[in-house]
């Protein structure tokens, strides 16, 4: 079923690289446009209008212009680059300041920086020179200043010139760390399909503004950093190139320097050209990335088996292959019978509906996947709240709450994290799991199948780099993800003495016995952190911000609104469209999946910290609709509910659901929901 | 082409349209002359009656608690400030210019020529686009599809698309929503709703109402178990966007997942993703605004209605419209066939009803509308002369509001009189309609109400099983409800006609010859009475012309 790594990259180069090509090659073309426009702008003379058209006119056609716009092309070609390399279809949040300050200082991120700097001085060297005046050199020759007499001719600094290369640095740094931390490298999907073209069109007015704005406010930035510490580069040049220094002409770094509005202007002007390409490279790549790709549902030809929708789906490819192939599945099932059918056909020799198994195997694990981690969180937080209320001394231990599952399987891990006070489980869930293990013909996953992969996943992040690095409790108390489990427990006991910790591992399983040492280092462990929490700077680094903590949940969420779209569009079509009757075998697996993970969504909006309204979005060029992801699972989970539940109407009654599940069925056919 | 002539003659005044039966409109004088065996399908559906002085008395004619304060002369360069952020730059020029300080007399010889230039820049605009003069509540009694919005009690009607519930927005900006099930009436209320144009419930969901205002589009989330008669405002999600307002038509896409909406002063509709308030510009320039959607019921195409002489169809794939200019005016209404295959418009100054057929949508092809190269004309509903026992009556003219039923069978239709002559009243003109295999629109009678009532807004019941179901607001507050009791020839909808697949699975009944003998006998089982299909489903094989026999209308006594 899974194919091989060469293959996926095969597959991906397939599918994304004549994107790519396409994307760079127009950003290529609309390159000498945004040139012309420029020197037309930089050319202005507001005196004498037909002296500027005529000069601008003339200057397009000289050879270093041409120069430059192949030079441009270079630094397009390589800001393509890294935008391919960058690209990520899920957002990468950092919950605190320090792992902001992390992503920054990453190697690869330096890499980016150190880049992108270069190509700003490329950019202002190009627009220093199309600007021309007294931009154009870094070089002048000028007289030395002691007298006018024996004026020996020598080569001056021009820092003018230097001032414009400092700026394109600047900006190329600038552009690089907004785009880290705007997430720019983010791929949103357009809620509506659009050409290609309308799309652009739509988003270019923003992108000039966008553009504009925010080369005001770098050139603003850069000033006051020149006006700081602009002699330093000025030394350094003037010293390694052995040019002077025009005393006649005012230094820069002084305000009266500064305030020179044709300068100002035309560094204002090369920061506006600078964003306005990247941006255009930057905006064509997404546009281009995220359109749709048509995968086949059937192979008609036998190499093309890796290609069709199922195998994808099912395998483990590149995520934003992923992506568009579960966009495709949701156009295909909103939009097109005659895939549809070819989804709910029977495999020719056989009779088996490989199709749909693998389709519908696919979404449900993703979704019971979602539910899975979101109860995690729930626990985790529920968790938190229980310590936060309660004096860790009068820890009540026992060795298993009420409402926990008890099984017979139940390992030591298991039970330890039950012990955790004030755990609530989410009762409903885990009793409707039960049946929709038993169910026949539930193959899938079942959302809370194996609860050891729980407290895996805490064990396993207990051994992530962030346990062992400095942590306070309240960093732990809001963590996204599973801090609880043994760190809570152990935090817990460090409070006072280890004996309530050991009491609880005593009364979980005789199996470990924990060495006297290893506790004690444990224990100093906490008292230093404890220690270093008092601290406020390193509480400003370390405190996590609720909402990216809950962003990052469901940073990928856009994968699940598919799965559910997709799902639910099939399975209600399915209706009359389905001649063999293989969606009615997965529908109660379908419909406890949802059901259930209605449930934990609905708890999940009930939690402390979670908003339940969208913040505004102002409709900047920037794309931050990854922090809205929650609110458009909730309301397609409803919608995909709502969908199949209209179309099957009474006939629902009949499918073998849990009686909970009978019960919100039923609120859902009155509307009541 | 069907005509206003072939008509039966309207009911005598003081008779009031009870419903119709056995393909006869029946008339009665009251409300208890339903039979038993109908009445127990309207028992619970209320009919209102929301009079004007009950309203008037708690409808704040100022809004804002500006009044309540005395008043204080700030400083200019505040009152600037505050006229950039509630107007801007025509208000900063307003405020300088008219300043009564000793301000720098340049400025304010400045400020009064830059204004008089935005004057007649604006003029010029509107000059292009005459709507754009108009203030936005004239704007929205102009175009909305109320009969007289500013001057009656009801300003928009919503059913809700999946069970019996239904929203009332009322002259004091006050919402109220009805429920059969529940004894409950919940009144919305919020600081920015104002002057509402037009509601959409949300499909696929159980309580989210759109509504359009004069500001933004408020959404708002009622909770179909709460007993609660005033939901707070935290309930409604406000969407705004600059430059799109006032907020006339209001269209939500038939699979739940996005909204339009419209103001006629932007040229742009918004599609909005509501969970997320997300929105995306359709901008496209000509035609001066949006005026009017309506999504068709497949959710494949939408019309949008400009205030110039064109209107466009969109295909809701890819997004892209087809242009339709009309020859008079501004395409005033229009609605669509369960399937989404025809489109059924009228356009301002001719009375008639135009309708356009488009290819049957399989999805396949991307981008493309698919309509047909012209539109047709389907019925003339000129100024017609009706020769009663009680006198004469002139009925006819030009189309304000249409509706089609779910089933698409029943097609309901406010006339308007002609304005010049006072004795020309606004009357609702009910058409058998049939989609497949061959168009046809046949006459069924007119719809009368109470003596002085004219009708104001007219809806469908989406889900009524015993055939259609017309609700009317009436010029004096009453809301009525009046079935048509007939067989539908489809197959029943289990959401009718609201998701694409229902409306796939009414596309492949099309094969079906619809006269089957499977229907009459059908029909008479529950449709005791002498006169079956007198003029019923067999008569409407005839040509028009011989299908209308000239008999009187049926009075039906009450016993």
């Amino acid at each position: 079923m899974s194919a091989g790594p060469g293959q996926q990259q095969a597959l991906l180069r397939q599918v994304l690289g004549w994107r790519v090509a396409a994307a760079v090659a127009w950003s290529v073309l609309l390159l000498p446009l945004c040139t012309a426009a420029f020197v037309v702008l930089s050319g202005i003379d507001p005196f004498h209008p037909l002296r500027w058209v005529s000069n601008s006119f003339n200057d397009l056609y000289t050879s270093y212009i041409i120069f430059c716009i192949l030079l441009m092309s270079v630094v397009i070609l390589v800001i393509s680059i890294f935008n391919v390399e960058f690209y990520a279809v899920v957002p990468s949040i950092p919950c605190s300041r320090l792992a902001l300050i992390g992503k920054i200082i990453h190697p690869q991120q330096v890499i980016h920086s150190v880049v992108h700097a270069v190509m700003g001085v490329l950019v202002a060297w190009c627009a220093a020179v199309m600007t021309k005046g007294k931009f154009q050199f870094l070089a002048v020759p000028c007289t030395s200043s002691e007298s006018l007499d024996d004026a020996v001719p020598q080569v001056c600094l021009n820092e003018y010139h230097l001032f414009f290369l400092l700026s394109g640095a600047f900006m190329g740094y600038s552009y690089s760390l907004l785009y880290l931390v705007n997430n720019m490298n983010y791929l949103p999907f357009p809620i509506i399909q659009q050409y290609k073209y309308l799309r652009f069109r739509r988003s270019l007015p923003l992108l000039v503004k966008h553009s504009c704005v925010e080369s005001l406010y770098l050139v603003r930035n850069f000033c006051i950093a020149y006006y700081f510490f602009g002699y330093i580069p000025r030394a350094w040049i003037s010293t390694t190139m052995d040019l002077h220094i025009d005393s006649k002409l005012h230094p820069l770094d002084t305000l009266t320097g500064l305030l020179d509005l044709s300068l100002l202007y035309h560094a204002w002007l090369c920061g506006v050209f600078l964003l306005i390409t990247w941006y255009i490279t930057w905006l064509l790549f997404k546009i281009y990335a995220t359109e749709t790709h048509h995968f086949p549902v059937q192979p008609t030809f036998a190499e093309e088996t890796d290609q069709c929708l199922p195998k994808i789906l099912n395998s483990n490819p590149p995520l934003i292959i992923k992506f568009l192939a579960l966009q495709d599945l949701m156009l295909l099932s909103q939009y097109s019978p005659v895939r549809r059918q070819e989804v709910f056909s029977l495999s020719q020799p056989g009779g088996h509906p490989h199709n749909w198994t693998a389709i519908s195997k696919e979404c449900l694990n993703l979704l019971s996947d979602l539910t899975q981690r979101l109860i995690a969180q729930q626990e985790a937080a529920a968790a938190a709240n229980g310590r936060a209320k309660q004096p860790a001394g009068e820890l009540k231990i026992s060795p298993q709450t009420p409402g926990a599952i008890v099984t017979e399987d139940m390992s030591f891990q298991l039970q330890r994290s039950n012990v955790i006070p004030r755990a609530p489980m989410p009762s409903l869930v885990k009793s409707s799991l039960l049946p929709l293990k038993a169910s026949p013909g539930s193959d899938v996953g079942t959302p809370f199948s194996s609860p050891i992969l729980n407290c895996k996943a805490g064990i396993l992040d207990l051994n992530s780099p962030w346990h062992g690095s400095v942590q306070s409790p309240h960093i732990m108390r809001r963590g996204p993800k599973l801090w609880t489990l043994n760190s809570d427990l152990q935090m817990n006991g460090s409070h006072q003495e280890s004996f309530p910790m050991f009491s609880v591992v005593r009364a979980g399983s005789e199996a470990v016995q924990p060495s006297f040492i290893y506790t004690w280092l444990q224990n100093k462990q906490e008292q230093i952190k404890n220690f270093l929490s008092k601290r406020a700077l390193i509480m400003y680094f370390f405190s996590k911000h609720p909402e990216a903590s809950i962003q990052a949940v469901f940073s990928d969420a856009q994968m699940h609104i598919w799965a559910l779209e997709g799902l639910s569009h099939l399975v209600a079509a399915s209706f009359t469209e389905d001649q063999f009757g293989v969606v009615q075998t997965t529908l109660p697996a379908i419909l406890n999946t949802l059901l259930t993970l209605q449930e934990v969504v609905d708890r999940h909006f009930k939690l402390p910290h979670v908003s339940s309204k969208p913040p505004r979005i102002s409709g900047s060029l920037v794309d931050t609709s990854y922090k809205t992801l929650r609110f458009a699972l909730r309301a397609s989970l409803k919608t995909a509910l709502y969908r199949i539940i209209t179309v099957f109407g009474e006939h629902l009654n009949a499918v073998q659901v849990s009686t909970e599940h009978k019960k919100r069925l039923q609120q859902f056919l009155e509307y009541k929901e | 082409m069907c005509s206003l002539g072939l008509f039966p003659p309207p009911p005598p005044p003081g008779d009031i349209t009870l419903y119709e039966f056995n393909n006869a409109l029946v008339c009665g004088h009251l409300y208890e002359t339903l039979p038993l065996a109908f009445q127990s399908q309207l028992a619970d559906l209320p009919v209102l009656g929301l009079p004007k002085e009950t309203l008037k008395a708690h409808s704040r004619l100022e809004h804002g608690t500006k009044p309540a304060f005395i008043h204080h002369r700030e400083s200019l360069w505040k009152r600037c400030i505050n006229a950039w952020r509630d107007v801007g730059v025509c208000g900063v020029l307003n405020e300088v210019a008219n300043a009564e300080e000793e301000a720098l007399q340049w400025v304010k010889t400045g400020s009064r020529y830059a204004l008089a230039v935005c004057h007649w820049v604006s003029s010029l605009h509107g000059s292009l686009f005459p709507h754009l003069s108009l203030t936005s509540e004239d704007m929205i009694a102009e175009f909305s599809q109320a009969v007289d919005w500013a001057g009656c009690t009801i300003r928009a009607f919503a059913w809700h698309p999946h069970t019996s519930k239904f929203a009332v927005a009322l002259l004091d900006d006050s919402i109220r929503v009805y429920n059969t099930n529940s004894a409950t009436i919940p009144t919305l209320k919020h600081r920015l709703q104002r002057n509402v144009a037009a509601m959409a419930w949300k499909p696929l969901c159980a309580s989210i109402l759109a509504v359009a205002c004069q500001s933004c589009v408020l959404v708002w989330h009622l909770d179909p178990t709460s007993l609660s008669t005033r939901p707070s405002s935290g309930c409604a999600q406000v969407l705004s966007y600059p430059g799109h307002s006032p907020v006339t038509s209001l269209a939500w896409a038939p699979s739940g997942e996005l909204l339009l909406s419209a103001s006629p002063v932007d040229t742009a509709m918004l599609v909005w993703d509501v969970s997320t308030e997300n929105c995306v510009q359709l901008p496209w320039f000509g035609g001066g605004g949006v005026t009017y959607l309506a999504w068709s019921p497949d959710g494949s195409k939408v019309l949008a209605a400009t205030p110039s002489a064109v209107f466009r169809v969109w295909e809701a794939q890819m997004w892209t419209c087809e242009r339709w200019p009309t020859i008079k005016g501004r395409c005033q209404t229009g609605c669509w066939s369960p399937d989404g295959s025809r489109l059924l418009f009228t356009v301002l100054g001719e009375s008639v009803i135009y309708s356009l057929s488009f290819s049957e949508y399989r999805g396949e092809m991307q981008g493309q509308v698919g309509g047909s190269k012209t539109a047709s004309i389907v019925a003339d509903l000129s100024e017609t002369t009706f020769e009663t026992l009680y006198g004469e009556e002139r009925i006819g003219g030009e189309v304000h509001s249409m509706a089609w039923d779910p089933s698409g069978e029943r097609l309901a239709v406010i006339i308007r009189g002609n304005p010049d002559v006072p004795e020309s009243p606004t009357v609702i003109a009910v058409f058998r309609t049939r989609n497949s295999p061959v168009f046809e629109l046949l006459p069924c009678g007119f719809l009368r109400g109470e003596q002085g009532a004219q009708p104001q807004l007219i809806a469908f019941h989406p889900c009524f099983k015993k055939g259609a179901l017309l609700t009317v607001c009436w010029s004096t507050g009453k809301i009525s409800h009046i079935p048509f009791f007939f067989v539908s020839a489809q197959l029943p909808c289990f959401s009718p006609g609201r998701s694409p697949v229902a409306a796939m699975a009414s596309a492949s009944v099309r094969e079906q010859p619809l006269f089957s003998e499977l229907t009459s006998p059908l029909a008479s089982t529950w449709a005791p009475g002498p006169r079956l299909s007198a003029w019923g489903r067999d008569a409407r094989l005839l040509p028009p012309s011989s299908a209308v026999p000239q008999f009187p209308p049926t009075r039906h006594q009450p016993v």
